[in-house]
C-alpha cells in the first residue's frame, strides 16, 4: 500500500480544508455560497432594472427611438456568443466531472474566447457611441452628449438619431445612461468572469481538478451562467423594444 | 439530565487561540474566526470613538440657540459624518463581526466559519472602506446628511460625495461577505445533533440578520454607484431638472436603509435572548416564537421602507399600505419583548453587569419601538417628520437597544474571549451611568421634537434651549459612562482575574471549552443532545447568587 | 460522490432551444403586436430562456430544495422591490388633485 493512499485515508482528499468534516460538506458549502452570492448580484442589477422600468414608462417614445439606434446585428451576435459560451462552460463542468482533463481545458478555453469576443463586440459598440456623441452627460470631457438628429427629407444616415413622435433629444439621454450603466456593469462582470476563467484554466492545466474535487469549476460556472442570464434580459429590453415602430 | 455544574471540563490547554502564534503577521494573515473577531473589535471601537467625537461636537453646538460654535456648512458635515460613521462603520458590523464571528462556529459546534479566508477578506474590505471614508472626511467632508438625498448630493453640494459614497460602497461588500459566510455556515456546518430548534437564539437572529445583509446591501450599492454616475456625468438619473426623479433615489436608498436598521438591532436582540435566559436561569419563554419572530422581522422589514417617504410626493395610497405594514412589523418585535418578560417572571434573576444591560435594553427598546408607531401613523408623521422626535426615536433603538446589547454581550462573553474577568463592580457602575446618561440625552429630545424643533439645524429658536442643555448634559454623562468599560476591558487583559471555562455556569456549547478557547474551538467535535437553554432543576444545582470568580491560574 | 451528471444530449438540446428562443425574440420584435404585447412576448421568451439555463446549465433541476428556496427568495425580493415601488408610481394620479411630482422635459 503506497503511503499516498494511507495519507488520503487519514486526512481525506488533498483539497479538503481542515474545518470541514468531509468533501461532501465542503462542496455543499461552496455551492450554497455561490448561490447566495448570486442572490446579491440579482438584487444589485435589480436596482437598475427598476430604474429602467420606471423611465421607460415615463419616456416611451424616447426609449424606442434610442433603442432602434442600437445595432441589432451586433446585439444579436453578442447574445448568440454568450449562449454558446454558456454551453461550453456547462460542457467544461461535464468533462471535469468525467475526469477528461484535455476536453475540460478545451471547453474552458472556448468559453474564455467567446467571452472575450463578447467584450470585443461591446467595445466596438461603445466606440460607435463615442463617435456619434452618444456618451451621456459630460462623462467624456469636451464631448458632451449631443447626437445629430435625423431631419425630415434627409437621406437615412445610421449615425443620426431618428426621433419618433413624442421623443426629444434630452429624453433620449435618459436611455443612454441606462444603457451604459447596465451594459457597462454587465461587461465589468464579464471581465471578472474572464479573470476567474483564466485562474480555472491555469489550475486545470496543472491537473488540480478531478471527479472528486472540482467545486471551483462548478461554482464559477454558476457565476458565468448568471452573467449570461442578465444579458438574456438586457438584450430584448435594450435592443428590441422599439423595433416594431420601424417601418421599412 | 445531569446538572451542568458537574460537567467535567478537561484540563485547560496551555495553548489557546491568543498565544498559539505570535507576531503581527499571524494576526493580519489569520484565518481563525476568533482572531478576526478581535481585529474587528479593535477597528470598530476606533470608528465608534470617531463617531462619538462628532456627536460631542453636535451637542456642544446645540448648547446655545445661536449657531456660534460651528458654521452651518461645518455643522452639516458634522451630523452627516456622525451618521455615516456610526451607522456604516460601527452599528452595522458591530455585533455580527465581533460577537457573531467569534461565537457562531462555537455555538454550532464547528471549527470555523465556512469560508475563513473570505472572513479575513471581509475585514480588509472594511478597513479599505474605512480608509477611503476617512480620507474623504479629512479632505473636506460631506454635508448632505447620511441619506444623500438628491439632487442636492448630485448637483449642488460642494463636498466629497463621491469619495464618501465609494467608502460606503466598499464597506458594503464586507457586510455582504459576512452575511454570506454566516448563512452557509449555519446551514452546512452544525455539529451532529444540533438541529435548527436546538440552536441558541443568538444564531437565529444572526441568521435573520444575514438574510437582510444579502438581500438589501446590493441595492444600496447600486444606488451609490448611480449617485456617483450622476454626480460625475451630469445626467438626470435622480435630477428633476434633467428628467429624473429624486423620489426614485429615496425608494432605492430606503429599500436597503430601512432593513439596515434591523441589521443593527436583530443581533442585539439575539444577545438579549441569551442574557435574559441565562441570567435568569430559565429556559426562554416561547423559543420558537422568538426564533420565528427574528425571521419575520427580517422579511417584514423589507416591506416598510415607504414610511420614510410619507412627506414626499409618494402616492398617499402607497403611504397607507406602508403605514399598515409598518404597524405589522412592530408585532414580531413586541412578541420578543413579551417573551423576554415572560422568561423573567418567576425566575432567579442574577443582576450581574450583562443582565443589567439586558434589562436596560428591554425598557429602552420598548420606548424606542413604541415611539416608532407615532411615526408609522401617517397623520402624526406629518407633524413629527424631520423633527427631534425622529432623532430620539432612532437613538432609543440604536443606542438604547443595539448598543446596550453590544455592551451586554461584550461583558457576558468577555471571559470566553479574553480569558479574564472584567471588574464586576465597575461593570455595574458603568451600566448605571450609561443608562442614566442615555435617558437624560434623548428623553428631552422627544419633547423638543414634539414641540417642533427641527433636526439637522445648528441654530434654533430659544424656547428649545432647556431641552438641548439637558440633552448635552446627558451626553457628557453617557460619554463618560462609555469610557469606563473601554478602560477596564483593556486593564483586565493584563490584570483581570483569570476566568474558568464556564464562569457563569451555563449550558451553552461555547462554555464547554476553555477560556480562551483553543484555535480549533473544541478538542473533540461535540455531539449535541440537549436544547439551548436546558438548565438543571434547582435541586441538582448549587445556588448561584452573586458572581464569585474562583481564582484559577491557567 | 452524490453529484448528478447531466448527459451531453440534454446540454445540446438546451443550447439549441436557447438559440431558437433568440431567433424568435428578434423576429417577434419587428412584428407590431397590439397593446403592450411586444414587451410581454419579449419578456416571456427571455424568462423561458433563463429558466432553461437555471434548470439545466446551472443544475438546479438536480439540486437540493435549499437551492430552490434560495432562488425563489431572490425572485420574491425582486418582486417586493418592483411591486411596492410601482405601487407608489402607479397610484399617484388616482385622485387627480396632485401631480406626479416628475418633470417631463419638453
Amino acid at each position: 500500500m503506497s503511503s499516498e493512499a494511507t495519507t488520503a485515508e487519514v486526512h481525506g482528499h488533498r483539497a479538503l480544508q481542515h474545518h470541514f468534516a468531509n468533501m461532501e460538506q465542503q462542496r455543499e458549502a461552496g455551492t450554497l455560497g455561490m448561490w447566495v452570492f448570486l442572490v446579491t448580484e440579482l438584487m444589485f442589477f435589480g436596482g437598475m432594472f427598476l430604474a429602467y422600468t420606471l423611465y421607460r414608462s415615463m419616456y416611451p417614445a424616447a426609449f424606442a427611438s434610442a433603442s432602434n439606434h442600437l445595432d441589432i446585428k451586433l446585439g444579436t451576435l453578442n447574445t448568440v456568443v454568450l449562449i454558446m459560451s454558456s454551453f461550453t462552460m456547462a460542457m467544461a463542468v461535464y468533462f471535469t466531472q468525467m475526469g477528461r482533463q484535455r476536453r475540460q481545458v478545451i471547453c474552458l478555453v472556448l468559453t474564455l474566447l467567446l467571452g472575450l469576443t463578447f467584450l470585443g463586440v461591446k467595445g466596438v459598440e461603445y466606440y460607435d457611441k463615442y463617435e456619434d456623441r452618444l456618451i451621456p452627460g459630460h462623462l467624456i470631457p469636451g464631448r458632451s452628449f449631443d447626437p445629430e438628429v435625423q431631419k425630415e427629407g434627409e437621406p437615412p444616415d445610421h449615425h443620426k438619431l431618428h426621433l419618433l413622435p413624442g421623443a426629444t433629444k434630452d429624453n433620449v439621454e435618459m436611455f443612454y445612461w441606462i444603457y451604459f450603466a447596465m451594459t457597462g456593469m454587465h461587461a465589468l462582470h464579464m471581465i471578472i468572469g474572464a479573470g476567474l476563467l483564466t485562474f480555472l484554466l491555469i489550475f486545470s492545466l496543472r491537473g488540480r481538478f478531478d471527479p472528486e474535487y472540482h467545486s471551483p469549476v462548478e461554482v464559477i460556472g454558476l457565476y458565468w451562467h448568471f452573467v449570461d442570464i442578465i444579458w438574456i434580459f438586457l438584450f430584448p429590453l435594450l435592443y428590441l423594444l422599439g423595433r416594431h415602430f420601424e417601418h421599412g | 439530565m445531569k446538572a451542568i455544574e458537574s460537567f467535567e471540563v478537561p484540563a485547560p490547554p496551555k495553548v489557546n487561540y491568543i498565544n498559539a502564534q505570535y507576531g503581527l503577521k499571524s494576526w493580519l494573515l489569520t484565518r481563525d474566526h476568533k482572531r478576526i473577531a478581535l481585529l474587528y473589535l479593535v477597528s470598530i471601537t476606533f470608528f465608534f470613538f470617531i463617531g462619538g467625537i462628532y456627536a460631542l461636537m453636535i451637542r456642544l453646538e446645540l448648547l446655545t440657540p445661536q449657531g456660534d460654535f460651528l458654521q452651518s456648512t461645518t455643522y452639516n458635515k458634522v451630523f452627516t459624518q456622525h451618521g455615516i460613521i456610526m451607522i456604516f462603520f460601527f452599528l452595522i458590523p458591530s455585533i455580527p463581526a465581533t460577537l457573531g464571528n467569534f461565537l457562531i462556529p462555537m455555538m454550532i459546534g464547528a471549527k470555523d466559519l465556512a469560508f475563513p479566508r473570505i472572513n479575513l477578506l471581509s475585514w480588509y474590505i472594511y478597513i479599505l472602506g474605512g480608509v477611503v471614508t476617512i480620507y474623504a472626511l479629512l479632505a473636506g467632508g460631506v454635508d448632505t446628511g447620511w441619506t444623500f438625498y438628491t439632487p442636492y448630493s448630485t448637483t449642488f453640494s460642494n463636498s466629497y460625495v463621491v469619495a464618501t459614497g465609494l467608502g460606503i460602497f466598499i464597506n458594503g461588500f464586507s457586510s455582504i461577505l459576512t452575511g454570506l459566510n454566516f448563512i452557509v455556515t449555519i446551514h452546512t456546518m452544525r455539529a451532529p445533533g444540533m438541529t435548527w430548534f436546538r440552536l441558541p437564539l443568538f444564531i437565529w437572529s444572526h441568521y435573520a440578520t444575514s438574510l437582510i445583509m444579502i438581500l438589501g446591501t446590493p441595492v444600496i450599492a447600486i444606488t451609490i454607484l448611480l449617485l456617483a454616475f450622476e454626480r460625475l456625468s451630469g445626467v438626470g438619473i435622480f435630477n428633476p431638472a434633467r428628467g429624473g426623479d429624486p423620489v426614485l433615489f429615496q425608494h432605492l436608498f430606503w429599500f436597503y436603509s430601512h432593513p439596515a436598521v434591523y441589521i443593527m438591532v436583530l443581533p442585539s436582540m439575539g444577545v438579549i435572548s441569551e442574557l435574559i435566559a441565562n441570567f435568569s436561569r430559565k429556559n426562554i419563554f416561547g423559543y420558537s416564537f422568538v426564533a420565528f419572530s427574528s425571521l419575520a422581522i427580517a422579511v417584514f422589514g423589507f416591506l416598510v421602507w415607504g414610511h420614510h417617504l410619507f412627506v414626499t410626493s409618494q402616492s398617499v395610497y402607497a403611504g397607507m399600505i406602508f403605514s399598515f405594514l409598518s404597524f405589522a412589523v412592530a408585532i414580531p418585535s413586541a412578541i420578543k419583548v413579551f417573551n423576554w418578560t415572560a422568561t423573567l417572571y418567576k425566575s432567579s434573576i442574577i443582576y450581574d453587569t450583562p443582565m443589567l444591560f439586558g434589562l436596560g435594553f428591554i425598557g429602552l427598546f420598548t420606548i424606542g419601538g413604541m415611539t416608532g408607531l407615532f411615526l408609522a401613523s401617517l397623520g402624526t408623521d406629518v407633524h413629527l417628520s424631520d423633527t427631534y422626535f425622529v432623532v430620539a426615536h432612532f437613538h432609543y433603538i440604536m443606542v438604547g437597544g443595539a448598543l446596550m446589547g453590544y455592551l451586554g454581550g461584550l461583558h457576558y462573553w468577555w471571559p470566553k474571549i479574553s480569558g479574564r474577568m472584567y471588574p464586576e463592580g465597575w461593570g455595574r457602575f458603568s451600566a448605571l451611568v450609561i443608562y442614566v446618561g442615555f435617558n437624560l440625552t434623548f428623553l428631552p429630545q422627544f419633547v423638543a421634537g414634539y414641540l417642533g424643533m427641527p433636526r439637522r439645524y445648528h441654530a434654533y429658536p430659544p424656547e428649545f434651549q432647556v431641552f438641548n442643555v439637558l440633552s448635552t448634559a446627558g451626553a457628557s454623562i453617557l460619554g463618560f459612562g462609555m469610557l469606563i468599560p473601554a478602560i477596564y476591558f483593556v486593564w483586565s487583559m493584563r490584570y483581570g482575574k483569570h476566568a474558568e471555562p464556564n464562569p457563569w455556569h451555563l449550558p451553552g456549547l461555547e462554555w464547554r471549552t476553555s477560556s480562551p478557547p483553543p484555535t480549533e474551538n473544541f478538542e473533540v467535535t461535540p455531539i449535541v443532545t440537549w436544547d439551548a437553554y436546558e438548565f438543571a432543576p434547582p435541586e441538582e444545582t448549587e445556588v448561584v447568587g452573586r458572581f464569585r470568580p474562583e481564582l484559577e491560574r491557567i | 460522490m452524490s453529484e448528478h451528471i447531466v448527459p451531453v444530449r440534454i446540454y445540446i438540446t438546451i443550447f439549441l432551444v436557447l438559440l431558437t428562443g433568440t431567433a424568435l425574440t428578434v423576429l417577434a420584435a419587428f412584428y407590431d403586436f397590439p397593446w403592450q404585447f411586444n414587451t410581454i412576448v419579449a419578456l416571456t421568451i427571455a424568462t423561458v430562456k433563463a429558466t432553461f439555463v437555471v434548470l439545466y446549465f446551472m443544475h438546479v433541476r438536480y439540486s437540493s430544495r435549499l437551492v430552490w428556496v434560495v432562488i425563489a427568495s431572490a425572485l420574491f425580493w425582486m418582486a417586493i422591490l418592483f411591486a411596492l415601488t410601482f405601487g407608489d408610481y402607479n397610484t399617484r394620479r388616482l385622485d387627480h388633485t396632485r401631480t406626479s411630482g416628475v418633470v417631463i422635459l419638453r
